[in-house]
């Protein structure tokens, strides 16, 4: 089977971040694989081992984003496609979509594998709109998955547990990070990465209008988060445990 | 234009050196501190070293090696110790000590039989070359082999062998007499009969690391475990200990770095007298000379290995990069304890286990008498 995993380059999520022009600045820092995305490329991997077939990773960005790839052949995929091109800067989550959707049907799939949501960007659409633009179903937040003959069941994360997902294939499945113990690239892993192929494409192979990938929202302005507040003190006189238990209360904790 | 002069790594070493380090972060760095308190050695992580094909770095593939070179084991012997000296210590034994003789001095049968398991990280082995009474004068070997019915007989006490009592452990590489003037390597099985691994040493530091004293009372292995050609095994073992220097340098490289990160981020979070202590110079001068000694040990150390991967004489170059790189972890250590303050002398801060894995730096491998001793030598002649 194809499986295609969506992955995406993004400055390292232990830094700072910098923003240019309200929006993330890419270049000059050190650019990482989303961490996220390395459960996609260990879940595909774990997948052709299992049933045969090729892995082939997928990503939009600038040049740079071919360290990404690298990074995810020298796990053990077979083969990159990178989507770069100037028209893509500032893409939104909906070009981001058609862009990916259009590589994936010229790459032809059997399943596309993504993160529930970027480390960098987190808008967690990306996946939801590829499947409605390919005309597949859409499994969400796995945390366990297998394919018994052609159909893929996935436990669903839910907040008080999972849902058991059965879909037909082809499909299109996020997976959440506890699905599995993505593997280190070994050395041997890393050299062998050098000689895979990766197919370079631009918007013009993808049989997309300037206008379908042209952006359609732009960002304004950025602010960061309030900063959390100062807390509560509670001042022990001999009471201090019932005060704290009568605020845990409160707040519906306990 | 000039042949080219090139201080950096390759950027697959680099990328690999990435791979290390976030492994030595994540899978071995919250197990350190329970592994020294309980001295146990740990089995899964060093399987999970051998399935990232470290064991197997400088070896080819044919043997079940990755193919890299003796630079990229130095590379990733550096990261592991900046997180943990015990699981370093173990791949540079496993390789250096373990699977380089066989790799350098054995037939074809042997090293599809003894190497192969090695550099595919399923089994380790040691190298017995210390003696209760042949330690700095490694050539006054006790150790007796007797060649009788096709078989060697072994008796002698071998001391401080790593990698030899673990349940992955394979087999040890050792010195033995076989004539009163005559030195040779022979491999012997850790299930021979007459071979006792006996019980771990209490150390001063490397806890997790395996270190034994080996007993060997007419023990019997088969002829045929005659490593390299009889009476070369001295010979043959220091070109061992050679390599060994350069990595064993590798290891303080890593330490000292280790040293030097704990020390920048505690030094700028620690607030004495109204500001972080990294605002004074006392403090500030300390991280700059342990940053610049991490810095000249890892280019004594890489120059040597470079020129080890070359085909190039090294010899007294790994004296050097051991020698300096050795002696500069322990200062390092000790200043980080010195920044680290009163806390710096509680376990629970990682400072402290580095000053204890520390010391044997200058110790193991050649002491730094031994390395002063071989470099005034080939200044000096003789």
């Amino acid at each position: 089977m194809n499986v295609l995993v969506l992955v995406k380059q993004i400055p390292d999520p232990n830094n700072p971040y910098q923003l240019a022009n309200n929006r993330l600045k890419r270049d000059g820092g050190q650019n990482v694989l989303d961490p996220g995305d390395e459960f996609g490329v260990e879940a595909a991997l774990q997948l052709t081992e299992a049933n045969g077939g090729e892995v082939t990773v997928v990503s939009m960005g600038p040049e740079s984003a071919m360290e990404a790839i690298r990074r995810a052949l020298s796990m053990g995929a077979h083969k990159g496609v990178l989507i770069s091109d100037d028209s893509l800067q500032g893409a939104d989550a909906l070009v981001t979509a058609r862009v990916l959707a259009a590589a994936i049907k010229k790459t032809g799939f059997d399943l596309v594998i993504a993160g529930v949501e970027s480390t960098d960007g987190s808008t967690g659409t990306v996946p939801g709109a590829i499947a409605e633009l390919l005309g597949v179903p859409l499994a969400s937040f796995a945390k366990h998955l297998e394919i018994k003959d052609t159909t893929l069941h996935i436990q669903r994360q839910t907040e008080k547990g999972y849902d058991d997902v059965e879909s037909p294939l082809p499909a299109v499945l996020t997976v959440t990070a506890g699905v599995n113990e993505p593997r280190y690239p070994t050395f041997k892993g890393i050299m062998q990465a050098k000689s895979k192929p990766v197919e370079q494409l631009k918007v013009g192979d993808l049989g997309l209008s300037a206008d379908e990938a042209k952006a359609t929202q732009t960002v304004n302005e950025v602010t960061p988060a309030p900063a959390r507040g100062a807390g509560e003190k509670f001042e022990d006189d001999g009471t201090g445990a019932a005060k704290v238990a009568d605020f845990l209360k409160e707040a519906k904790v306990i | 234009m000039l042949a080219t002069m090139d201080f950096r790594l390759s950027s697959e070493q680099e990328a690999f050196r990435q791979t290390v380090r976030d492994f030595a972060e994540k899978v071995i760095g919250p197990r350190a501190e329970e592994m020294d308190e309980s001295g146990e050695f740990p089995v899964d992580i060093v399987l999970q070293m051998g399935e990232l094909g470290l064991f197997g770095l400088p070896f080819p593939e044919v043997y079940g090696g990755a193919g890299a070179d003796f630079t990229t084991l130095c590379v990733a012997i550096e990261e592991l110790a900046r997180v943990d000296s015990s699981m370093a210590i173990t791949l540079e034994a496993g390789v250096g000590l373990g699977a380089m003789p066989l790799y350098l001095f054995g037939t074809e049968q042997q090293k599809q039989r003894w190497l192969v398991p090695l550099a595919r990280g399923e089994k380790i082995a040691g190298f017995g070359l210390t003696e209760p009474e042949a330690g700095s004068d490694s050539g006054n070997t006790k150790t007796t082999a007797e060649l009788g019915q096709g078989e060697w007989v072994i008796n002698g006490t071998k001391a401080f062998i790593t990698n030899v009592g673990t349940p992955i452990s394979q087999h040890v590489t050792i010195t033995a007499r076989t004539a009163p003037d005559e030195i040779s390597n022979i491999i012997v099985p850790v299930d021979a009969p007459g071979f006792t691994a006996g019980r771990k040493y209490k150390k001063l530091g490397w806890h997790a690391s395996d270190t034994r004293e080996l007993v060997f009372a007419d023990a019997r292995v088969p002829e045929e475990n005659l490593l390299g050609a009889r009476g070369e095994g001295f010979k043959n073992f220091l070109i061992i200990l050679d390599a060994g220097r350069v990595a064993i340098g590798a290891l303080a490289v890593g330490l000292t770095q280790g040293c030097v990160d704990m020390c920048v981020s505690y030094a700028k979070e620690r607030k004495q007298f109204g500001k972080p202590i990294a605002d004074f110079q006392a403090i500030a001068f300390k991280l700059a000379d342990m940053s610049m000694s991490a810095d000249l040990g890892r280019l004594a150390v890489y120059r040597a290995a470079w020129l080890h991967d070359q085909g190039l004489p090294f010899k007294r170059e790994a004296s050097v990069a051991k020698l300096y790189a050795s002696e500069a972890a322990v200062t390092a250590a000790r200043e980080a304890i010195q920044i680290h303050g009163g806390y710096g002398f509680m376990d629970e801060f990682a400072v402290s286990r580095f000053y204890r894995d520390a010391k044997v730096l200058e110790i193991g491998e050649g002491t730094s008498e031994v390395q002063r001793i071989l470099i005034s030598r080939d200044l000096l002649g003789g």
